[in-house]
Formats: structure tokens, C-alpha cells, sequence
């Protein structure tokens, strides 16, 4: 089993338009995707998170608030998932409600080690 | 308004003993049995905050629904709040709790008024689990599923404060070291286990029936308590076994007495001489209907003989009019089945009325283990009685003093030294 990281970005603005009971309904989806995933033993972590932040660069560490970047392109959360390759990790990905909206994506990512980046 | 509102106070302090009692078990499930305790602050916590407010702007139409939303959204906070310092839930709901994605959905979903029930069901087997003894059991069910205090199980049980603190204490930290699930048990299991919680409400209705030491409140409450834990197993599909009916029905006819057991000034009234109109007939009644349930199965308990005994007393016109005869075979097959020295007394008693001392006198002579009874009030009390009817007032007069020194209920004291300062005269 290896472990993959499903980013999710985008949804943000149809989001915004949901009544109180499309939230409810969309947190329910949610949560019965995310059970699922943890009911197979396959859930390692998943959060969402504020579009609050802060960066910090190079050797200067220079210091800098939020990702700076376009609404889309925010990261909006992440689930981590063992799955056994990039087909059961894309399969599992298929049901996350980050798609029901139509600016939503997933990236789904295969954590590896520090020796593919030199 | 002036703080002290006795309207708001009494209405409340009722109510929240029973909505404690749910929300205890629906925050454990929530938080895991390894937090009970902060199960119980939440709860506090939710108490006050109803306290406050209510006295402000009165009591809301829905209070238990006032209740529970306040019980939830302080569980939410705590939780995301404390995210990944303290694991709350079980396997399944571990890591639904820990995600920003899922807790809000997940405690509004245990929150749902239909699951409230089994949490209950799950939390009094975790309280009745076979490695706690039998004191543990109850005062663990007392004050979380029953919302007494420390001090009103200190006072129910003539124990100190200090005690039943140590027992809490204790119980929850055998729960978490042992991380008891809260789960309803198998089918093979579920038999015996049920045996034991049924053991527990009986001990606990009994306290509140028998017991007039304690404050006629939280007598009955204790009484209505025990039938609502009853209750819960007879209205479940995965506990109704002829025992607990029979529990029901026991309950019931019991019950129904109550009116008539105390006089205006709490003194104990006996049997013949309770006015039988007092006698609630709904509640015998539903007693009946319980008993009917019970008719099934292969075996008979010994509550289904404590209720077919009680329902004798329920059903006979007079003291005189009771079938004693019906009632002797029901305390001898009691005998048979569960002998204790006690259940041999009961029976006895019932043979010095039909038979008459002489041969109780014999038969009493002849309990196994009577050195158990010795010091059991009641013992010394039919003793007395007996050598009374067999003309020796001198050793009956002994027999109630001592009977007397023993018992630690002022009304039972009071109605043996009439009976001893009658025969001085």
C-alpha cells in the first residue's frame, strides 16, 4: 500500500450560493465519503483548511501573509489515503463531493521520497 | 427577578435528573467511555447555562430540546477545540471526529433523538460489565444514568459522600484502562449480561422502595428511575426476555402500594392495616399486562415468583382474604430455585401465619447459613412476633430490642419500640 494525498481546490464560489440545507446536505456527503474511506482502513488524515496563511521564502525567510494566488488555485483542504496504485487512489477520488461543483478539483498526489527531487 | 425562583428550581432539578441521565450517554458515546468524566462536566456545564438563562427568560416550551442543542454545540466546540490532544469516540468515529470535514456532521448524527435509547441501553451494560462488582454497578448507573448527585447516593445508600466519590472514581478508571466498548452484547452473551443489569435496577428499586431513611424525593425519583432503566430493555427488540417483564411487573405491583405504605408523618404502615382503596389500580393493571409478556420461555425467575407474589397482595380484598396458600408455594419454589437465608425468612413468614408459631419457630430454627440473619433486623422482628403468639413476652420484648438496635430506619425503630413499650404495659 502506498499513501496518496487528494488535494482539493476551487468550489469555493458555488459553495458560497448553497442554502443552509444544501450545506447540510453537501457536509453530509462529506462525511459519508470520508467514513467510507475510514471504514475500509484506508483514511490516514483529512482537513480542511481556512484560505488564512502565511509563506515564508528562501534563505532570507522572508515572511509573507497568504498564498497569494488566485481564488481557484487555493488549496482548500486534503485528504491522506493508502491506497495500492494511482487507479484505486483516482477511484476513490471519483466520489469526492469537491466534484459535484463545477470549479472543484482533486489532485491526487503519491507521497515517495526526498531522492526524486534531486 | 429575584434568584431564587422555586418554581424554575423545582421544575428544573426534576428535569434534569431524567435529561442528565440521556445526555451523559449520548456525550460518552460521543467522546468514548474513556471520557465519561467529561462527559458529566459537559453536561454540568449545559445545566448551568439552562440555569442562568431560564431564570432570565423562563423556562423554554421544548426544554429538552433547549437542552440538547446546548449539550451539542458545547461537545462540538470541545472537540474542535481540542482536536489532536485528546482522541475522542470509538474505532469508527476516532478519526470522523478528528477531521474538520466530518465532526460537525458526525456529532449531529449521534446527536439524533432515535439513537438516544441504545446509548442508554450501551451505557448501563458498560455500568452492569461482570468485572465491577455489584455497589460499583449501581452507584456508576445512579449518577450517570440517573443524574443523582454524590450526596443524594451517599444519602440513598446510608454511605458517605467520600465513598461513593472513591466508587466513581475507580469504576471510570477500570474503564479507561480497560477501554470498555459501549455496545450492546451478542446474542450469546446478551442473555446473562441483560441478567445483570436487570440485577442492578432491582437492587436500585428496591433501595428507593424499602429505604425510608432518605428524602421522600429522591425516593421516588430512585423508583422512577429503575422503571424507566426497566423499560428501556423491555421496549428493545435485543433485550426482551421474560425476566425483564417479569422485573416490570414486580415493579408495578410494587409500586402501586407505595400511597399506602407511609403515614403523614412517614411512620410505615403494615400490611393489614394499609387502606386498600389508596392502591394505585393503573399501575396494577399495567403490572398484569407486564405479567402476560412474561409468559414465556422456558423458565421462571425469580421475579416472575416476587411478582406473581406481589400480585397476590394486589389482588386480595383484605389482609384476611389474601390467598396465603398461593402465595406459600410461590416463596417455596422461590426456595428452591434461589435459596438464600432471607428468601427462607419470607418464606416463614408466611408459615407462622398459615401454620402458626410453633412450626415456624421449628422451620426457622432449621435456615441453613442463619448465621447470615443475624444481623437482619427483620429476623429478630418475626422472632418476637412469634414468641409473642406462643405467650412469652419476656424473650419476645429482647427480640424486638434487638431487632430494633439493628435496623437503621427510624420508622421501623419507632413501630418496634411501640410494640416493645405495648408489652411493658
Amino acid at each position: 500500500m502506498k499513501e496518496y494525498l487528494l488535494l482539493f481546490r476551487g468550489g469555493d464560489a458555488e459553495r458560497k450560493q448553497f442554502s443552509p440545507q444544501q450545506i447540510e446536505a453537501h457536509m453530509k456527503r462529506w462525511t459519508e465519503w470520508i467514513g467510507g474511506i475510514a471504514q475500509s482502513g484506508n483514511l490516514v488524515g483529512a482537513q480542511p483548511l481556512t484560505n488564512e496563511g502565511r509563506v515564508l521564502s528562501g534563505t532570507s525567510k522572508k515572511l509573507t501573509d497568504g498564498p497569494f494566488i488566485e481564488g481557484k488555485e487555493i488549496l482548500g483542504g486534503y485528504v491522506l489515503v493508502k491506497a495500492a496504485n494511482f487507479d484505486a487512489a483516482v477511484k476513490i477520488s471519483e466520489a469526492c463531493p469537491n466534484l459535484e461543483l463545477e470549479s472543484g478539483t482533486v489532485e491526487v498526489r503519491e507521497t515517495g521520497v526526498m531522492d526524486d527531487h534531486y | 427577578m429575584p434568584d431564587q425562583n422555586p418554581e424554575i428550581e423545582n421544575t428544573v432539578s426534576h428535569l434534569f435528573r431524567h435529561q442528565a441521565g440521556k445526555m451523559v450517554a449520548v456525550l460518552t458515546r460521543i467522546f468514548g467511555s474513556h471520557n465519561i468524566a467529561l462527559a458529566e462536566d459537559v453536561v454540568q456545564d449545559t445545566l448551568l447555562t439552562a440555569l442562568e438563562q431560564w431564570k432570565l427568560k423562563g423556562i423554554p416550551k421544548d426544554a429538552e430540546a433547549w437542552l440538547f442543542i446546548v449539550a451539542k454545540n458545547k461537545a462540538l466546540n470541545l472537540i474542535k477545540k481540542q482536536k489532536s490532544n485528546v482522541l475522542f469516540g470509538d474505532e469508527i468515529t476516532q478519526p470522523l471526529l478528528q477531521s474538520g470535514y466530518t465532526v460537525e456532521t458526525t456529532v449531529n448524527q449521534l446527536f439524533e433523538e432515535n439513537l438516544i435509547k441504545d446509548d442508554q441501553l450501551r451505557m448501563m451494560f458498560a455500568c452492569c460489565h461482570p468485572e465491577l462488582s455489584e455497589e460499583n454497578q449501581i452507584t456508576l448507573i445512579l449518577k450517570t444514568l440517573c443524574g443523582f448527585s454524590t450526596a443524594e447516593i451517599a444519602k440513598a445508600f446510608l454511605t458517605s459522600e467520600d465513598t461513593v466519590s472513591k466508587r466513581l472514581y475507580r469504576t471510570k478508571e477500570f474503564f479507561r484502562e480497560n477501554k470498555i466498548q459501549l455496545t450492546i452484547p451478542n446474542v450469546d452473551e446478551i442473555k446473562k449480561r441483560t441478567n445483570a443489569v436487570l440485577n442492578s435496577i432491582y437492587l436500585i428499586f428496591n433501595e428507593g422502595y424499602n429505604s425510608t431513611n432518605s428524602e421522600e424525593l429522591i425516593r421516588k425519583d430512585v423508583i422512577e428511575e429503575s422503571v424507566i432503566l426497566c423499560k428501556l430493555l423491555a421496549d428493545n427488540e435485543h433485550t426482551q426476555l421474560p425476566e425483564v417483564f417479569a422485573l416490570m411487573a414486580l415493579m408495578c405491583f410494587h409500586a402501586s402500594r407505595s400511597e399506602s405504605r407511609l403515614n403523614d408523618e412517614g411512620e410505615i404502615i403494615l400490611l393489614p392495616m394499609q387502606d386498600r382503596n389508596k392502591w394505585n389500580r393503573a399501575l396494577i393493571t399495567e403490572g398484569s399486562n407486564f405479567m402476560d409478556k412474561a409468559a414465556f420461555g422456558n423458565a421462571i425467575s425469580t421475579y416472575h415468583l416476587q411478582a406473581g407474589i406481589a400480585f397476590e397482595h394486589c389482588i386480595a380484598p383484605s389482609f384476611e382474604k389474601t390467598n396465603w396458600h398461593k402465595i406459600l408455594s410461590y416463596y417455596q419454589w422461590l426456595c428452591r430455585i434461589a435459596s438464600t437465608p432471607v428468601t427462607e425468612l419470607n418464606r416463614i413468614i408466611i408459615v407462622f401465619q398459615l401454620q402458626g408459631a410453633a412450626v415456624a419457630l421449628k422451620e426457622l430454627e432449621a435456615i441453613e447459613n442463619k448465621n447470615k440473619l443475624e444481623s437482619y433486623y427483620l429476623y429478630y422482628s418475626l422472632l418476637g412476633e412469634i414468641y409473642l403468639k406462643l405467650n412469652d413476652p419476656a424473650i419476645a420484648k429482647k427480640h424486638f430490642e434487638k431487632a430494633a438496635a439493628l435496623t437503621q430506619s427510624k420508622t421501623e425503630q419507632r413501630l418496634l419500640q411501640n410494640k416493645i413499650s405495648s408489652l411493658v404495659q
